[in-house]
């Protein structure tokens, strides 16, 4: 991943973690993010770790957006850092969201696990997309947009 | 009936020289004739000697008035090709280059090594392309690679169809290196879109303007107008008028044209290859509309010994009634010399039981394929590739399958098999042969009158019967 200028644009990859087969959130999130000037690459549904990794190789993306909302996203998620590192992008930017784990439990402590997991963001169901989109923003340090 | 104005087709092949003639006025095939390639000596022998032959044939009053020609001899248009990913923009140039009729001699990825280098050099391809990175997407392999092939002592010209953003840069690296690179448009613009068409058309100028000088067979061009373009990629032409026609000429729709050699089975499918379950989910890249996959390893002479290895516990399939000893003496008599053909029952039904083989590898390479996942929500299709069960038409050509008594047999061995259900291959088409065995003539008959050739076509792609093959 080249350094990239202020004003240009970023490069973002969209997928549905696993087997998991729910599209409808995750084309949201792509349309939110084109709509707030990021290119997108959306993989869609199903999407096993190494195409994420593939498709940030050829695209040179800046960051990599994980959905996952059928439960098991603790498992598919599991070493996904660890085979950017692989591929030489070790340092790409990893954002994971979604119904992350099965039950209730306390979301202080699964973001905690899916940060240790290497993720540098991690969001809670229903999460509102504009803070993930600013959030993203500072992040890659790219530019603000109008409207 | 001498005095006709005919048009000449010839194909430089690997092993013959074929003259196809046409007359037409009244569309129809007035000779074909093949005498043995001479590229080692001077082209225009084999040449000659299948002129004569068609004298022969025609009378010696006839006029040729066009004379377009294509080849694959010495060695075919062998290319390199070098991209990014292995499955995205490395299999994105390996299908460009393939769809242009080239015989794709290595396929490279990421970063070339100095050992990679030294490999493309011991190669020597007559053309590499260079393709890498998204538009927008990834620069620095390559330009990297670039860097590399321009250091590298090659004279073969290269096509530039990567990142778009730095192709020209690449393209500037190599020429300061001495090379002589062109620049095409990228051949995955975007993630997982395939864009082969203009890479194709460069492939195509290049053949015309270097490949036939460097391969020595400008010494044709005395007689012929022009060597236009590699063998297979005339048959991929020809393939394609057949399904989609042209204005004022229907075709006859989405096809799949089997192509069974002595050396290499072809299969080129003319679909778009959309999933035929609803709510199956496709995976992979779009692959071309126009798709050609060529199997190396898959041939009834020279890759006799790979097929017979595939036949694994099957052989001898052919026919009960021939011994192992006599089967495996069939076997050797077809690999000591590629240019035997069958001359008894036993070793017609050999022979096509190789085909078969060689048909139904070939075409389960070349079709998508469909896994059943079973996921928390339950059973999930997944396609990969073109799902082919629906193509209505299939067209049988190359020497072992036209001229064989068991043709259908060899198609249907290409077809959807209930126990291999992951393969999508078609289901219930309509089966035709080449009936002449002239379809590259077709396909540079295109060049010139687009209408005829559809027509020629439709008339000489004809339905299959089983046991009416023998009467050649």
């Amino acid at each position: 991943m080249r350094a990239r200028r202020g004003t240009e644009t970023r490069t973002v990859v969209t997928g549905v973690i696993g087997a998991d087969c729910h599209i409808v959130g995750n084309r949201i999130l792509q349309m939110a993010l084109e709509e707030a000037g990021f290119k997108v690459v959306p993989l869609g549904i199903m999407v096993a770790q190494e195409e994420f990794v593939k498709a940030a190789i050829e695209t040179d993306a800046d960051a990599v957006l994980v959905s996952s909302l059928y439960g098991q996203g603790e498992l598919d998620c599991q070493g996904l850092r660890d085979k950017f590192e692989e591929a030489g992008l070790g340092r790409i930017h990893l954002v994971v969201g979604g119904n992350l784990v099965v039950g209730k439990q306390e979301w202080a402590e699964v973001e905690r696990r899916f940060l240790a997991m290497g993720f540098d963001r991690a969001y809670p169901p229903g999460i509102d997309l504009r803070r993930v989109i600013e959030d993203l923003r500072r992040d890659l340090g790219a530019p603000a947009r109008d409207g | 009936m001498g005095d006709r104005e005919l048009w000449l087709f010839i194909d430089f092949g690997s092993t013959f020289t074929k003259v196809v003639a046409i007359d037409p006025a009244t569309e129809t095939i007035r000779a074909r004739v093949q005498a043995p390639t001479t590229v080692s000596t001077d082209i225009t022998e084999g040449l000659g000697a299948a002129l004569r032959l068609l004298e022969r044939e025609v009378g010696a009053g006839a006029t040729y008035a066009r004379k377009l020609a294509c080849s694959s001899a010495a060695g075919g248009l062998r290319m390199v090709t070098v991209g990014l990913v292995p499955d995205l923009t490395s299999e994105a140039a390996r299908l460009a280059a393939l769809g242009a009729g080239a015989k794709v001699v290595g396929t490279f990825s990421y970063k070339l090594p100095a050992s990679d280098l030294a490999r493309i050099k011991d190669l020597s391809p007559d053309l590499i392309l260079l393709a890498g990175g998204t538009d927008g997407g990834n620069e620095e392999v390559i330009l990297q690679n670039a860097r590399g092939l321009a250091a590298l002592d090659l004279a073969a010209p290269l096509i530039v169809a990567g990142n778009r953003v730095v192709a020209d840069e690449a393209a500037a690296i190599l020429r300061a290196g001495g090379k002589e690179p062109v620049v095409a448009d990228n051949v995955m613009p975007e993630f997982g879109r395939l864009s082969v068409e203009p890479v194709r058309e460069r492939i195509r100028e290049i053949f015309i303007t270097h490949i036939v000088k460097a391969k020595g067979l400008q010494a044709a061009e005395r007689f012929v107008e022009g060597i236009l373009m590699p063998t297979p990629n005339a048959v991929l032409n020809a393939a394609v008028l057949l399904a989609d026609g042209c204005p004022g000429e229907p075709g006859l729709g989405e096809l799949v044209v089997l192509d069974v050699g002595g050396a290499t089975t072809d299969v080129h499918s003319v679909a778009r290859g959309a999933p035929t379950d609803a709510g199956a989910v496709v995976k992979g890249l779009h692959e071309p509309y126009a798709k050609r996959t060529v199997e190396g390893d898959l041939g009834v002479r020279s890759n006799l010994w790979n097929v017979v290895e595939a036949m694994g516990a099957q052989a001898p399939p052919a026919d009960p009634e021939i011994s192992p000893h006599a089967f495996r003496a069939i076997l050797e008599r077809f690999a000591r010399d590629v240019t035997t053909t069958p001359e008894s029952a036993e070793e017609a039904a050999v022979d096509a039981a190789l085909a078969g083989i060689a048909a139904g590898q070939a075409m389960r390479r070349h079709a998508g394929s469909l896994e059943v996942f079973y996921s928390p929500q339950g059973p999930l299709s997944v396609i990969r590739g073109k799902d082919l069960r629906g193509v209505k038409l299939v067209v049988g050509t190359g020497g072992p399958l036209v001229f064989s008594p068991f043709r259908s047999r060899i198609l249907r061995e290409a077809l959807f098999a209930p126990a291999d259900r992951a393969s999508l291959r078609p289901v219930d088409p309509r089966l035709c042969v080449d009936s002449e065995y002239t379809m590259f003539a077709f396909g540079l008959l295109g060049e010139l009158d687009s209408k005829l050739a559809v027509r020629m076509l439709k008339r000489y792609c004809r339905p299959m019967d089983e046991g009416t093959g023998n009467g050649r």
